[in-house]
């Protein structure tokens, strides 16, 4: 669950660094330090709401029926994050998340799409994430585009044709095979298959990261483009890869929804965007780039999510609930900046 | 009965009576099978009305939010359908749009085109006040559709549902299914919160409620009309509450994913309610295979029948089944409860 941070930050002119990270408890490795204690302030954080929750509505919420919710709802929105993450730690944003998710959540439920059954479906909710990734990533990468222009483009393109797609209207799901994935019968060991989904997709990713080339040079990038361009990566063919990786994560989730909710509907992923980059900030993520961990990511999805199951089990109004999650966040944020700072003075 | 500035609860309850009149409802009976076809045409039947006939030719413009959902979608349909019923209306559609200014703008068009009538169904009522009173004074009669506006001098005739009696007889059916338990509980799922109708419809919802002291709600939570938030709260709202024994969702659309969740918790021990009246609620009401027993409507054919209403307005006649001379300057159409008994009636109207 810790998470190194990788020495290559932005103006460092090594680039792709030599030598592996550092590992937790190394007193002389000060960036991954300070990654742990920042990780470490986000469990305390997550600690302090499972305390509230567990102490509101012991009952409902320490259930092992409630950390499969939990964990479910949080499995569609903590994929995307994922691919968030990476496109933030290489100095990109990615604005169409949510409406790549519902383009092709309706794309893979249409009556033709449906008639090729579970792979079908699966198939397509990937290929249209990838699809809509690689045209973002030719976009920004050899079209020189600014990301946030190139993804809002995506956005509205993407959340237009949706509409068109259903014509307003919501596609039920027909096909058993992917509808059985969502219920109770189909968990392994006690474990929501799309939980298990959700495990891998993070698991991968913070193999990406930290294991591989592919991350290094993701860091690199994000951290001083030029000094990456001059160490040797070509930077553009990275960037285009990390938004296909975003769209892929869009298309895996597109998917999870679907069995999720048994529909495809053009008002799919609602706001995805904001969430998931949220989530990886608080997590820990630099939003200029340059610095990114995975770990902090599934933290701040999590923490999400539990805020929002506290406040459902406490029964709580909407407007309550949002006033607290704003709140919450920007506690959030201040305690792990004291805990740096006070990290940093020792 | 004095005017009211927002007819939506104190506005004359035609809904009955204008089924039987042949007017609204069962005038826009669908012809196709309810097969699994996605197209719907809910309004060609060919029914006559008391002034069925052809007469002065008329233009009427309607002007509408982007169809983004299926109710909306619905409503364009009917109106469609409606307009090519009659051999002498003309229908002039815009384009719809959820931005204020974009739907003036449409609107003005449509004044500057010198309709006869403007159907307007606007984005937001009260923003658009001013281009009703606008069209008014040049003479062009607005028949105002379900979002009124904040003057009555800003249309000729509002017709539209009524949220509070959507709450009502939800509540109502609930209550009588519940009467004779003690200590009974409900759980409601609402629409957006931040919606006026969605306050209406809790609020109906409460007041019916009141009739039955051994019923408690228990539980609320508010959802965004969305499927996928539908299952959300759902799934929340059950591991919340592990015993009730009633749930009342606001809207069918959201309800695709309550009933998901319901399915995904392995729960059937209560009785469930839906609103707007969907066909997949409706054809789940049908099966009888589910928790859903009933659904309140806030029936999509008030499009068709403003259509009715603009053409009669237009050609200077009344409306059928009634002794008036005159259209009426409100209609509040009544949120009949579907069941499995009545469903067939229905279901012609149910919107996916």
């Amino acid at each position: 669950m810790t998470q190194p941070a990788t020495p290559a930050r932005r103006n460092d002119p090594a680039g792709p660094p030599k030598t592996s990270p550092p590992r937790r408890g190394d007193p002389r490795a000060a960036p991954g330090a300070r990654a742990d204690v920042r990780t470490l302030s986000l469990l305390g954080v997550l600690a302090a709401l499972i305390a509230v929750g567990g102490l509101t509505r012991p009952e409902e919420f320490l259930a092992t029926s409630n950390l499969q919710l939990v964990l479910t709802q949080a499995s569609v929105i903590g994929v995307v994050t994922v691919g968030m993450t990476f496109v933030i730690t290489s100095g990109g944003i990615d604005l169409s998340v949510g409406a790549i998710v519902a383009l092709s959540s309706v794309w893979a439920t249409t009556v033709a799409t449906q008639e090729y059954g579970f792979t079908g479906i699966l198939f397509t909710a990937v290929a249209v994430g990838v699809g809509c990734g690689l045209v973002n990533g030719v976009l920004i990468a050899y079209g020189g585009m600014v990301p946030f222009i190139a993804t809002i483009a995506m956005l509205a393109s993407a959340r237009g044709l949706a509409l068109q797609i259903t014509d307003g209207k919501t596609q039920i799901v027909t096909v058993d095979s992917v509808l059985d994935l969502g219920v109770k019968d189909a968990n392994i060991l006690g474990v929501p298959p799309l939980v298990l989904v959700f495990a891998v997709v993070v698991a991968l990713g913070w193999l990406l990261l930290n294991r591989t080339t592919f991350g290094r040079r993701t860091l690199a990038v994000g951290g001083n483009p030029e000094a990456a361009r001059l160490a040797g990566i070509d930077v553009r063919r990275q960037r285009l890869y990390l938004y296909l990786l975003s769209g892929l994560c869009c298309g895996i989730a597109a998917f999870m929804l679907i069995v999720l909710s048994g529909s495809g509907q053009n008002t799919n992923g609602n706001l995805y965007e904001l969430d998931a980059i949220a989530a990886a900030i608080i997590g820990g993520t630099l939003l200029s780039g340059g610095r990114g961990t995975i770990a902090g990511s599934l933290l701040g999805v999590l923490i999400f999510t539990t805020i929002t199951n506290i406040f459902a089990l406490n029964n709580l109004e909407s407007a309550v609930q949002q006033i607290a999650k704003g709140a919450i966040i920007v506690a959030a944020v201040l305690v792990q900046h004291r805990t740096l700072r006070e990290g940093r003075g020792t | 009965m004095p005017q009211s500035p927002v007819p939506s609860r104190r506005g004359i309850l035609l809904g009955t009576a204008a089924v039987s009149a042949g007017a609204v409802l069962t005038a826009c009976t669908s012809n196709e099978p309810a097969g699994k076809k996605p197209a719907n045409s809910p309004a060609n039947d060919p029914a006559p009305a008391a002034d069925d006939r052809p007469g002065k030719a008329v233009t009427i413009g309607f002007a509408g939010p982007q169809a983004d959902h299926g109710w909306l979608n619905a409503i364009n349909d009917n109106a469609r359908a409606r307009a090519k019923k009659y051999s002498d209306v003309t229908l002039e559609i815009t384009e719809g749009s959820n931005d204020t200014a974009a739907q003036i703008g449409q609107i003005q068009t449509l004044i500057n085109k010198k309709v006869d009538v403007l159907v307007i169904l606007p984005a937001d009522g009260k923003a658009l006040t001013q281009i009703g009173l606008q069209a008014m004074r040049a003479g062009i009669p607005v028949i105002n559709l379900d979002r009124v506006f904040a003057s009555p001098q800003a249309y000729r005739c509002w017709i539209g549902g009524d949220n509070y009696g959507m709450g009502l007889n939800a509540g109502r059916y609930i209550g009588e299914h519940l009467k004779n338990k003690t200590g009974a509980k409900v759980i409601e799922l609402a629409g957006v919160d931040s919606l006026e109708l969605t306050r209406q419809r809790t609020k109906g919802f409460d007041d019916a409620l009141k009739n039955y002291p051994n019923i408690t709600k228990v539980a609320r939570q508010a959802a965004d009309f969305t499927v996928e938030s539908g299952q959300a709260k759902t799934a929340q709202l059950l591991q919340a509450q592990s015993d009730f024994d009633a749930f009342w969702n606001h809207d069918d659309d959201q309800g695709v994913g309550a009933l998901r969740a319901i399915a995904q918790a392995g729960r059937d021990d209560f009785l469930m309610v839906g609103g707007a009246g969907a066909k997949s609620a409706m054809d789940a009401i049908k099966a009888d295979d589910s928790v859903l027993k009933a659904t309140v409507l806030y029936p999509p054919t008030m499009s068709a029948s403003a259509i009715d209403i603009a053409r009669a307005v237009a050609q200077g006649k009344g409306v059928g089944g009634l002794a008036e001379l005159e259209i009426p300057a409100t209609i509040t159409l009544y949120s009949a409860v579907v069941t499995k008994d009545n469903v067939d009636q229905y279901l012609p109207t149910g919107f996916s």
